[in-house]
């Protein structure tokens, strides 16, 4: 009974447990509500990828109403991976949040902290699991104004500039986002995903259809910040609380990469996106253009957040690039990498979120002499910075090696050296963080910082493990990832 | 539990471990490992294969036939001689690394796919390279990096190669590659640095004289013969492996003949002998690949012999050039009774090892009709008695007196060598036992009256030819000497051509800057402009900026998908 609303429940018992936060107001109940509801998310997810992958798509009708009148959930291999990403990195923040939030807010206002992300977590869990058009944009709303707050929340006053940049841009892209689905609607007369695929080749205005395109690809591009619409993400990145800058990094854009995903392959198809529109060419410029722009930029970047924000849209830009392809391998590289880079930047934002909390602030010259008074905190950001930049035996050489792959397959030798030469942008950068932890001496900062208290610093671990298991044990990741490309390529979803 | 885990990794962990332990407990283990090793070999049947997930391939890390099976066996019969030969060197990186290295080595041969023979390919490269450093003198420093240089890029051809199979083909598996696509040519010239192959064989006369005295033995054993084992696994008859080989036996002599550094000659010596097994699995013939294959087999043993005979050599009088030495026997009876051995191994004279292995390979190629081959080999076989077989125990032990008065070698040394020297006779007088663990079945019988009198007449004459041009005075006498080899040209001119090119670009360079610079600043100050903290692209726009891009984007989308 209770298991075949596994799919409802995924998403109803976190969005319960915001109110249920406000309600408490203590901010350990807070905490603790918060905690379990993400865990009990993530518990969830899990389950339902295994049953996903041993039965194949789990369709399941709110309230009874049958698709296409009432609203779908539908799991399948590609939501199921982004179902268990986002709620474990939100079990991880959450119990991460306990030090970090407590030092960065006021007390009073933890418990407001707690209710944002579980909505926040509620609504991304939403959009992935989601199979309404509408339905979606409703999510999309719920986790854009948790996120606003969540970013506004943040010590520093420019925080409130930052969400107040993000606020506008975000609704100019949720606008454009209901702005397509609406005209969809208008040629089709359905919001359901899969009805949608299956009217669209017959709609009465290929106009309107194309308009409803271009509304939600630039909708979508600015929500995961592709270029050059990834103006807002640094800001709204280094400001932000750590805890919120590392679950935001990790999964806010990967939930927009998947909608991409579902709308041009599950909906849009393949014939048109790919076939009759210069789609491949668009994105394929300007993931090029992201990864080398975003990368030089996070060069000469002073910031340790800032830093790994501007190295976010570059690596976004690889997961563009995948998608670029549309071949089998690389949508394999682009879901694995979403999968592995958010992983990796969780880790590193939580690892920077320990630095930031001991040194005082994730400026490059606080992390100077770290590799001594921060061993484990400076380790595990040197081991996730391998994984960032694809070193053999970690999460992110699987993803790049798919992304490799796909550009022999298309022929295109000089996309191998480009993806090559592109690593060594990150290796640059990651080298400064190197420089300043093991190879200069300390600040002269009295006292000098202890190690990152435990309760952060093994959240941050477990990712940083997982940077290296997923990168040596990858028939879990890669195996779903390339179930999720053949349900893409294979027509509707 | 053990008998699970691969050969090599016992070798390589024990490796690791030894700097470990208490240095009482070091030589032990280095012996225990190897032996532990071979125990282990000898259990596995052919078929045996051991699989593993990663990086989402099925990687096979052992798969045992007949052909592994035989490099298993004599990897980690050279890895305990090896042990017993350098049973008192207990500190330092030499012992663990040369555990490791002979690690993975066993490793490589045992891979049964590309990716697990590159990995360990490249981690015997290393390895090796750490064993040279041991020694500790510059010049052994600079050896070694030239040496580790040539074997990484060989690492890097073979996953070039491998990955243009794997793009080719969808599959990794380590089998039959043959020339027929440019991955194979690839993965063939990776192998042929390891083989040292003509004009790319100087990293081994440039490197191995420069290791320690224990380092050597090491060295002469797993690097080339790993190269053979994956020739003759991946490109037997390939016909152009023929004549590759049949060049790599006969130019070395000339150089060996007027070397005087006499681990150098024996370095030659090596490239020699690789070429008649070269030779023996271009002729992919049953009877050519398994002369092969036995000879590498025989060669590991008595080149062994040989190295240690010399390494004893080096650690008791201090030297090894010909020019110091002589007159050795008197100080020294028991290792040059060892030398001897081996120089009648390596020679082939009847009743020693050489005989029953090289002839397998001379007497295919004649049966292949391969005249003009099969003269070069036999010209080789008298070269090789003069220059190995003669020329070292002779300038070593005996010519003039040098009043060199030593002691003889240690005691660990001398079983290590009497082992060597027993085993290089024993399969010389039963060959059959080595026969039948060869992968293809042999019929072949070497003590025939023609084979082994038209040895015995090769071998007199080339005796007689050396004791007259001796008496004569025509024989090029020791001479303290560079001896100029192909690597000359990139170390010399080329190096300097380098750096001139370099120079060039340097000014090119600075000339283009200057220009740009003038222009309105570098390629690196528009980078630096446009990304750095305020640049244009890097820093924080106005909320009305990023909308009016917003704008920009859906109106080119509009417009693109209307076109």
């Amino acid at each position: 009974m209770t298991l075949a609303h596994l799919p409802a429940l995924e998403v109803v018992v976190p969005l319960l447990a915001a109110p249920l936060a406000v309600l408490l107001r203590r901010s350990s109940l807070a905490w603790a509500i918060a905690t379990a509801a993400c865990a009990f998310s993530f518990a969830v997810a899990l389950l339902l990828a295994s049953e996903v992958s041993a039965h194949g798509p789990i369709s399941y009708h709110l309230g009874s109403w049958p698709p296409p009148w009432g609203i779908e959930y539908r799991v399948d291999a590609l939501s199921a991976f982004v179902l268990v990403l986002v709620s474990g990195i939100g079990t991880l923040t959450a119990l991460y949040a306990w030090r970090s939030i407590a030092a960065e807010l006021p007390r009073d206002q933890i418990y407001l902290y707690y209710a944002l992300h579980c909505l926040c977590v509620a609504g991304l869990l939403g959009m992935t699991i989601t199979g309404d058009a509408f339905n979606l944009f409703v999510f999309m709303e719920i986790a854009s104004l948790s996120s606003y707050v969540l970013i506004a929340l943040g010590r520093d006053r420019r925080a409130l500039v930052a969400a107040y940049q993000y606020l506008i841009l975000g609704t100019i892209g949720a606008t454009f986002y209901v702005i397509g689905v609406g005209l969809l609607y208008l040629s089709t007369g359905t919001l359901n995903m899969d009805d949608l695929a299956a009217r669209l080749p017959q709609a009465a205005s290929p106009r309107a259809v194309l308009a409803a395109l271009a509304f939600i690809t630039v909708g979508v591009s600015l929500k995961l910040a592709l270029f050059p619409l990834h103006l807002w993400l640094p800001n709204a990145y280094a400001y932000a609380p750590s805890a919120v800058t590392a679950f935001l990094a990790a999964t806010a854009t990967k939930v927009s990469v998947y909608v991409l995903l579902r709308f041009y392959f599950g909906i849009f198809g393949l014939e048109l996106v790919a076939e009759s529109l210069p789609m491949r060419e668009i994105l394929l410029v300007l993931s090029l253009v992201a990864i080398v722009t975003a990368s030089l930029v996070a060069l000469w970047q002073a910031d340790l957040k800032r830093l790994f924000a501007y190295s976010s849209v570059a690596q976004i830009g690889y997961i563009t690039l995948g998608i670029s392809m549309a071949s089998r391998d690389g949508l394999t590289a682009a879901v694995v990498h979403l999968f592995n880079h958010g992983v990796t930047k969780g880790a590193l934002f939580l690892l920077v979120g320990g630095i930031a909390l001991r040194a005082g602030s994730a400026g490059l010259e606080c992390a100077r002499g770290l590799g001594r008074t921060m061993p484990l905190t400076s380790l595990g950001i040197v081991i996730a910075g391998l994984s960032l930049i694809g070193v053999p035996g970690t999460a992110g050489f699987v993803s790049k090696w798919y992304l490799v792959l796909g550009a022999i397959e298309a022929g295109r030798w000089w996309l191998v050296a480009f993806v090559v030469a592109t690593s060594l942008i990150a290796v640059a950068y990651v080298w400064r963080f190197v420089e300043a932890a093991y190879l200069s001496a300390p600040g002269g900062r009295t006292p000098e910082p202890g190690e990152t208290p435990a309760t952060m610093l093994v959240p941050a671990w477990i990712l940083v493990a997982a940077c290296v298991g997923f990168g040596l044990q990858t028939s879990w990741t890669v195996g779903g990832a390339q179930r999720a490309a053949a349900l893409l390529l294979g027509g509707a979803p | 539990m053990i008998a699970e885990l691969p050969a090599g990794l016992i070798l390589i962990a024990a490796g690791l471990a030894l700097p470990l332990l208490p240095r009482a407990a070091r030589a032990p283990l280095a012996l225990a490992a190897p032996a532990l090793a071979f125990a282990q070999l000898l259990g596995m049947a052919p078929g045996y294969r051991l699989e593993a997930e990663a990086f989402g391939f099925v990687l096979t890390l052992v798969r045992a036939d007949r052909l592994s099976l035989v490099f298993g066996y004599i990897f980690t019969i050279a890895a305990l001689l090896n042990a017993i030969f350098a049973w008192q060197v207990r500190d330092g990186p030499e012992q663990p690394a040369a555990l490791v290295y002979a690690g993975s080595a066993l490793a490589a041969v045992f891979a049964g796919d590309l990716l697990t023979l590159f990995v360990f390919w490249e981690l015997s490269a290393v390895a090796s390279a750490l064993v040279i450093w041991a020694r500790g003198t510059q010049r052994a420093y600079r050896a070694g990096m030239r040496y580790m240089a040539i074997q990484l890029g060989s690492g890097m051809l073979l996953a070039a190669g491998a990955a243009l199979r794997y793009a080719e083909t969808g599959s990794l598996a380590f089998d039959f590659i043959g020339l027929a696509s440019p991955g194979g040519v690839l993965i063939l010239a990776a192998c042929g640095v390891k083989c040292a192959f003509p004009l790319l064989h100087n990293w081994l006369q440039d490197a191995y004289p420069e290791a320690s005295a224990t380092g050597t033995v090491v060295l002469s054993a797993f690097t080339t013969k790993l190269g053979i084992y994956a020739l003759a696994r991946g490109f037997p008859g390939t016909e152009a492996l023929i004549w590759i080989g049949t060049a790599m036996t006969a130019f070395p002599i000339f150089y060996a003949v007027i070397e005087n550094d006499l681990r150098r000659v024996l370095a030659y010596s090596v490239n020699n002998q690789l070429g008649f097994m070269v030779v023996g699995i271009g002729l992919g013939t049953d009877l050519g690949l398994n002369g092969a294959i036995a000879h590498a087999f025989a060669d590991i043993l008595f080149k062994a012999l040989l190295f240690m005979s010399m390494g004893a050599v080096l650690l008791r009088a201090g030297s090894v050039n010909g020019t110091d030495l002589g007159g050795l026997h008197k100080s020294m009876p028991l290792t040059t009774g060892f030398c001897i051995v081996g120089a009648a191994s390596i020679s082939a004279f009847p009743l020693f090892s050489g005989f029953v292995t090289k002839s397998m390979i001379i007497v295919s190629a004649a049966q292949q009709g391969h005249e003009g081959v099969w003269l070069v080999l036999l010209f080789a076989s008298a070269g090789v008695f003069h220059h190995a077989g003669i020329k070292i125990p002779f300038f070593a032990f005996f010519a003039h007196d040098s009043g060199i008065r030593c002691q003889e070698a240690p005691a660990h040394m001398l079983v290590a060598m009497a082992l060597a020297a027993a085993l290089c006779i024993g399969i010389g007088i039963f060959p059959e036992a080595l026969y039948a663990i060869l992968p293809r079945p042999v019929e072949y019988v070497p003590y025939t009256a023609s084979h082994v009198l038209s040895q015995l007449q090769l071998l007199v004459f080339s005796a007689l030819a050396f004791s007259w041009l001796m008496r004569s005075g025509i024989y090029p006498s020791e001479m303290r000497s560079v001896n100029l080899d192909f690597d000359w040209l990139y170390r010399g001119p080329g190096k300097r051509l380098a750096l001139g090119a370099l120079d060039a670009l340097a000014m090119l360079r600075r000339t283009l800057d200057q220009a740009a610079h003038r222009a309105g600043g570098g390629i690196g100050n528009w980078v630096r402009l446009h990304h750095a903290a305020q640049g244009v692209l890097a820093r924080t726009w106005s909320t009305g900026g990023m909308a009016l891009w917003v704008a920009l984007m859906l109106g080119a989308y509009l417009l693109v998908y209307y076109l």
